[in-house]
């Protein structure tokens, strides 16, 4: 099994795309149907926020095999306007695109581990990781 | 890619059945609150059985449908919401709040004649 897959997002078809395959992935570690749902929405939001914000970036899956503590990360990363206030935009229900913003922190609470960088004007690099219990 | 909507006498019964992009959710609002000017329905079942993500787009989108259907005149009702996609939207924050659902399409019709008080 590949240990790497990333996944270009350009387009709107693309977030799906996105979450198809990092459910595939999912399933093939052995995540449940609950998690599977869970990874897979998180991977809708991390590519949305692409989409909408930085218009190209890519999400890379990674299968964590640890001296057997597994799991699965998911990696977000755009060359895009960047985010200045990061702790803004992890409040539950602030959003700019006239959402729900309720997509970074679902991200955070829908995952096991969650790390924003961002610099305004380079981009953002947003790590999550997922265990398998 | 457009979602069916069937009419079933005064209603409208609609049964997603594939992976939702964006284009495809704003598309189906549109499309639904057409055929509910056109055909005068009292009132809209939604099946989401074989929906496997629900993220915070597709969830604004339902709830906006359901206000703005009801802004018309046409009670909507959610049915078959899967248990992991329940559990995920809570994660995310997502209530639903005022969205009446059901179990399956067939207690969502019988939720209809109560909302309709039929």
């Amino acid at each position: 099994m590949e240990t790497q897959s990333r996944m270009n997002i350009q387009q709107e078809l693309d977030i799906v795309g996105a979450r198809q395959l990092g459910r595939d992935i999912a399933k093939k570690i052995g995540f449940g149907t609950v998690d599977q749902a869970r990874i897979a929405t998180a991977i809708s939001e991390l590519a949305r926020n692409i989409y909408l914000y930085a218009e190209d970036g890519q999400i890379c899956f990674e299968v964590i095999d640890n001296l057997g503590r597994n799991g699965m990360s998911i990696i977000s990363i755009d060359s895009g306007p960047g985010i200045s206030d990061i702790s803004l935009v992890i409040q539950d229900g602030y959003t700019t695109s006239g959402g729900l913003g309720a997509g970074l922190p679902g991200v955070k609470r829908l995952m096991d581990e969650f790390d924003i960088q961002s610099e305004a004007g380079s981009g953002t690099k947003i790590k999550t990781v997922k265990w398998l219990k | 890619m457009r979602i069916p909507i069937l009419k079933l006498n005064n209603y409208l019964l609609v049964s997603i059945q594939t992976e939702i992009d964006d284009k495809t959710a704003i598309q189906f609002q549109e499309d639904l609150l057409d055929k509910i000017h056109k055909n005068g329905s009292s009132g809209v079942v939604i099946d989401l059985t074989s929906v496997e993500v629900i993220d915070s787009f597709i969830a604004k989108v339902l709830g906006d449908v359901v206000t703005m259907s009801d802004l018309m005149g046409a009670k909507v009702v959610l049915t078959g919401i899967q248990p992991a996609v329940a559990m995920t939207l809570i994660d995310l924050g997502i209530h639903l709040k005022n969205v009446p659902t059901a179990l399956d399409l067939e207690q969502g019709l019988v939720k209809l004649y109560q909302e309709l008080g039929e």
